[in-house]
């Protein structure tokens, strides 16, 4: 029944369940309704981390080694519970640095350099290529075996030719279309596929429930559940070997590095990377993910013994490999659907690594290792070319079939003398070195490019010398005598046995040297370095985000000019014309609802097309992009570090002065926010400017100076200290008064003050401010008389505004009058169409000269030889704009000795009816003070 | 998203608790041929520290201060 | 006694601004000098001649007589060839300061000053 066809079939439909699911995601994604924004997707897609290895070669390790297949389980369930700190931190890194692979990671950290991308991405391709070759491996062994059904025969070991008559050469092949077809439909700025994303969680549930389904069959169809398998595994005697811990140390060293090995490879195989990281679509998933993906896998952990000891029953004396048991076990139980159950399992698991592996290994490559070439390579002037998304596409889908070669290759050459977890081990080894690079660059300032390029290659050449070439040596590519005397025949160099240590297995070998030279390197040589400026800046950026509050932190460190059209046209060159111009209209519309037009090129925007670049070509080509368009002043690093020496040090400084008492803190704040609105007010007119800063910085002079004698002076006694604190105190509400003012006018006069007209009946207005003043009066013993008229017409007008006008009038009526007689009268009338104020007090008079300078900025007249007049000389001006903003005038008049008289008119609001007022008197004494 | 500081610590705590729960020595007291409900007592430790060990990060998460 | 070789050194300030003239004889009384003040530029003119100080600490805006004429009069003045003149302004244009210094001045400083400076510019203009 199930002939070759109907498998054949099977897993196309399969894959086809798969795409179709990808591309709903994607129409969806498109459509802003995302499926994928789930906590539960989420964690659904990190199980890419179970492949084929998990599906087919835990079993097989189970079978020679017991529990000990579980540590690469545990690693990552332990790791989980660190990720509340480290993986939101490395999430929220690469979204505000729109990083979009591992490769671009590290290389933006220190100093978004081209070498070190490259360099990773090398490691990741020549690291993972063993664990593609797995998936091949597992795919056409699983497939050889099922074709045989109902025999349970292995496939034949003997070589098969190399590329077009294997197999496994077509498989490599049709998973090299699959992952194009999947991944490089169309180029995204954020390098992310919801659609695959969605398959990929899909995928994780079809492998748990075909490994469960075979786990239930295996223990309660074949057994009698838990406690028969294992009753009758203990009456064979090397049965019960596997169910414990070897008693050497040895094995608990595999197992405690395995447990290491695994924790960094869920966080820094490629895969994991994508979809942990660049897929995430909310930082809060993660918080699911922490318990919810630890729980799939003790999910599809719990039965492999049960299988792995029933197989070995089954299938004594070793005919029939233990990777196999998933599906040999149904097979030889006459079980056709449960066996092609197993088999589509063990297709989506290796199905689904490969496409979301390569993907993000044909990333990197496009983005941190070809471009970078290419754009160095002046001749191919590729600056020139209007649309390059068509070549990058080109160069990813060549990457991808690149890549499966390889893993083809690689399988040829070395596949069969492993067990498939073997392999994958290797290729755990050497995602490990990628460790202490970024594990570094997001806690420790300190590291630099070149520590972290020598620890990269340190830690990768290790790998290669003990892991990777034994295991062509081990398949008979490469003289055994390597392995057993060393290079050279040099003993102390023996790959697995390097400098004589010996006892621990290859991967615990490995481990520990390459971790020894990768860290030893990077450490070793970033503290004997200083960083450049823009490794400093990014190290910052990298380490602190998580206190870091602003998505344009990074436009800190940047200094230039650009224009907003080349801006415009490189962005086109890369995304599209019309998603360059999108992304830059929404950029303007979240900046103010300012048009594409009216943008600025600004640090901001250089650092938003920056990264939108990076999202397209990696950040370290991005950088190359945009300097090539923007005329870049380098920030040195001694600027770097003074921008952020001088912010931690004013920090210091103004906590230090605010310690000191508690009545300086809100002189300290007058000072800072004067200090804001000084410069400000730079842009006004240049004599305004020079009168106005002049205003300005003598009160500032008092406050600074006094604020330093009371903080170089503790043993002042307490009345000198006072009537400092006192001076500092009135000069900062002198100096607020006066920016109140100068930016009132300047608002004003510039047409930017806000003016809430309404309905204003005038004597409120004037009974209000006469209320307002009156204890000034009092206490200066001046008389206040008003005189308003029952009825009036309302007028339209801000009535805060006409407040300050009153107030301003009757507080100057107030300053100069005569002493101790002061007499000032407030009179309202209607007259033509208007209603018309009068303030008029008996003081000294304006003289005709003087008479027009009052209204002037910052003109004061008063009695210049005995005494500074107090004020800004402001107010008049300002009461002037306000009363011709609202069609009236202001006048005064005067002649020396006999006072003067203040007033002014406002258009009455046509078609107004008369307001009668609540009192009846006509005239009103006003508060009259003796 | 206020992150609870709390929720950070005991899952760091977890952690540490991990690594011993999962390594020798505590493995090797383990280890041996006693069965427990039939079931090999190494085989059931390890599960059942793992399944506690799940339970008690998803408590810490779940029952976050936010 | 010769007036260069005098102790304490005699300093004069000519600043309008009450609180400004507080801070300041504060902090020159304070470092040991005697001081005088004077709140208008003809004011400052006269205490200048009659007092013959060893610095004189003089604004440029001044009432009555700026501070540029002041210093153009001092220097005018063989008496006072010794006094040292610190202009105190806030004008920071760069114009300001080649003016004074043009007309004689032997430092100049912008408002807001920093204390330490300030006694540390006078302490540095008297030393002998």
């Amino acid at each position: 029944m199930l002939t070759g066809s109907t498998i054949v079939l099977a897993s196309f439909a399969y894959v086809g369940l798969l795409f179709a699911i990808a591309y709903y995601g994607d129409k969806r994604a498109d459509a802003g309704r995302s499926i994928i924004a789930n906590p539960y997707i989420y964690a659904l897609s990190l199980a890419v981390y179970c492949t084929s290895w998990t599906f087919y070669g835990s079993v097989g390790r189970a079978a020679t080694s017991g529990i000990g297949f579980l540590p690469i389980y545990l690693g990552p369930t332990l790791m989980a519970a660190l990720w509340w700190y480290v993986m939101l931190k490395i999430i929220r890194i690469s979204k505000a640095n729109r990083i979009t692979s591992i490769a671009d990671f590290i290389a933006s950290r220190y100093g978004k350099s081209h070498m070190l991308g490259g360099l990773v991405t090398i490691i990741a391709v020549i690291g993972v290529v063993p664990y593609i070759a797995l998936q091949l491996k597992a795919i056409s062994t699983s497939f050889s075996i099922i074709l045989k059904y109902p025999e349970v025969v292995m496939p034949d070991k003997a070589g098969a030719p190399l590329f077009l008559g294997d197999n496994t050469f077509y498989i490599a092949m049709l998973l090299a279309a699959f992952t194009i077809l999947f991944g490089t439909r169309h180029l995204d700025a954020t390098e992310r596929h919801e659609g695959l994303v969605a398959a990929i969680a899909f995928e994780s549930v079809v492998k748990l429930l075909a490994f469960m389904a075979v786990g239930l069959f295996v223990t309660f169809g074949m057994y009698g559940g838990f406690t028969d398998i294992f009753d009758r595994a203990t009456e064979i005697p090397h049965l019960t070997a596997l169910l414990m811990l070897g008693g050497e140390s040895g094995n608990y060293t595999t197992w405690a590095s395995l447990t290491f090995l695994s924790m960094l490879a869920i966080m820094f195989l490629p895969r994991q990377f994508q979809v942990a990281v660049v897929e995430n679509v909310d930082e809060r998933h993660l918080n699911k993910a922490i318990w919810l993906f630890p729980l799939y896998l003790l999910a599809i952990n719990v039965f492999v013994l049960p299988i792995a000891l029933g197989g070995l029953m089954h299938f004594p004396n070793g005919g029939v490999d233990a990777d196999t048991f998933v599906l040999t076990l149904p097979m030889a139980q006459q079980q056709p659907l449960l066996a092609l159950l197993a088999f589509i399992g063990g297709l989506s698991a290796a199905t689904g690594m490969v496409i979301v592996e390569t993907i993000a290994l044909s990333t990197m490559a496009c983005n941190d290792l070809v471009m970078p070439v290419l754009l160095r390579m002046k001749w191919l002037r590729l600056n020139e070319q209007p649309d390059l998304s068509r070549l990058l596409l080109g160069i990813r889908r060549g990457a991808i079939v690149v890549i499966l070669v390889l893993g083809y290759i690689y399988f040829y050459l070395a596949g069969e003398a492993y067990a498939l977890v073997s392999i994958g081990l290797i290729s755990f080894s050497a995602v490990a070195q990628f460790g202490p690079a970024i594990i570094g660059g997001i806690f420790w300032k300190g590291g630099t490019r070149t520590g972290a390029a020598w620890g990269l290659s340190a830690g990768f050449l290790v790998w290669l010398y003990t892991l990777l070439l034994p295991s062509f040596a081990k398949s008979g590519w490469l003289p055994i005598t390597f392995l057993s005397q060393g290079m050279f025949g040099i003993d102390l160099l023996k790959p697995q046995q390097l400098f004589g240590l010996h006892g621990l297995d290859d991967i615990t070998h490995c481990l520990f040297w390459s971790m020894l030279a990768n860290i030893g390197c990077y450490a070793g040589i970033s503290l004997l370095q200083r960083s450049s400026a823009a490794e400093h800046s990014q190290a910052t950026l990298f380490v602190d985000v998580l206190k870091q509050s602003s998505a344009a932190a990074g436009s800190r460190f940047w200094r230039g000019s650009a224009s907003v059209d080349d801006l415009l046209a490189l962005l086109s060159r890369f995304l599209g014309p019309e998603r360059a111009r999108d992304a830059f209209t929404v950029y303007a519309g979240s900046r103010g609802g300012k048009t594409l037009q009216a943008l600025a090129a600004d640090a901001d925007l250089v650092h938003y097309a920056e990264s939108l670049l990076a999202g397209t070509i990696g950040s370290a080509s991005a950088r190359a992009m945009i300097a090539s368009v923007v005329r870049e002043e380098p920030l040195g690093i001694d600027e770097v570090m003074t921008i952020i020496d001088e912010a931690s040090q004013v920090l210091a400084y103004s906590r230090q002065l605010e310690q000191k008492s508690h009545e300086l803190e809100s002189a300290t704040n007058e000072l800072r926010s004067a200090n804001q609105r000084l410069q400000e007010l730079d842009r006004l007119k240049d004599d305004f400017i020079s009168t106005v800063t002049h205003e300005l910085r003598t009160p500032l002079t008092s406050i600074r100076a006094f604020s330093e004698i009371l903080n170089d002076n503790p043993q002042l006694d307490p009345a000198q200290r006072s009537k400092f604190l006192g001076i500092v105190i009135k000069e900062s509400e002198r100096l607020t008064r006066l920016i109140n003012q100068v930016l009132d006018l300047a608002k004003i006069e510039s047409g930017s003050a806000e003016w809430h007209s309404g309905d204003i009946d005038m004597r409120e207005v004037l009974e209000d401010s006469v209320t307002a003043v009156s204890q000034i009066f009092r206490d200066q013993n001046v008389m206040l008389n008003i005189n308003v008229p029952e009825a009036l017409p309302l007028i339209a007008a801000d009535r805060d505004r006409l407040m300050q006008v009153m107030l301003n009038l009757l507080s100057n009526a107030a300053k100069f009058c005569e002493r101790p007689d002061g007499r000032v009268n407030v009179t309202l009338a209607q007259e033509d169409g208007t209603l018309r104020v009068d303030v008029a007090d008996n003081g000294i008079g304006i003289s005709p000269a003087d008479q027009e300078i009052i209204f002037d900025k910052f003109r004061q007249v008063g009695d210049t030889l005995t005494q500074k007049p107090k004020g800004s000389g402001l107010g008049l001006a300002i009461s002037r704009e306000i009363i011709s903003h609202f069609g009236g005038r202001l006048w005064v008049t005067s002649a020396v000795g006999t006072g003067s008289t203040f007033s002014f008119t406002l258009p009455i609001k046509a078609g107004s009816k008369f307001q009668v007022s609540n009192q009846s008197a006509k005239s009103k004494p006003g508060r009259i003070s003796t | 998203m206020i992150r609870s500081s709390v929720t950070g610590q005991r899952l760091a705590a977890l952690f540490l608790l991990g690594c011993l729960l999962f390594n020798y020595p505590l493995l090797s007291l383990f280890t041996g041929r006693s069965e427990i409900f039939g079931i090999p007592l190494l085989y059931a430790y390890v599960f059942a520290a793992w399944a506690l060990f799940i339970g008690l990060m998803a408590l810490a998460v779940e029952k976050r201060g936010d | 006694m010769k007036p260069e070789t005098r102790n304490p050194k005699r300093v004069l300030i000519a600043e309008d601004e009450p609180s400004i003239v507080l801070s300041l004889e504060f902090l020159l009384k304070g470092a040991g000098y005697d001081v005088t003040v004077a709140t208008d530029g003809n004011q400052a003119q006269h205490l200048a001649e009659s007092l013959i100080p060893d610095l004189i600490v003089l604004d440029i805006m001044l009432p009555l007589l700026d501070g540029f004429e002041v210093c153009r009069r001092i220097r005018k003045n063989k008496k006072l060839g010794h006094a040292k003149i610190l202009m105190l302004t806030a004008r920071g244009h760069e114009s300001a300061v080649k003016k004074s210094l043009m007309l004689g001045a032997d430092a100049y400083m912008t408002k807001p000053f920093s204390t330490r400076e300030l006694v540390g510019t006078i302490a540095e203009l008297l030393a002998p």
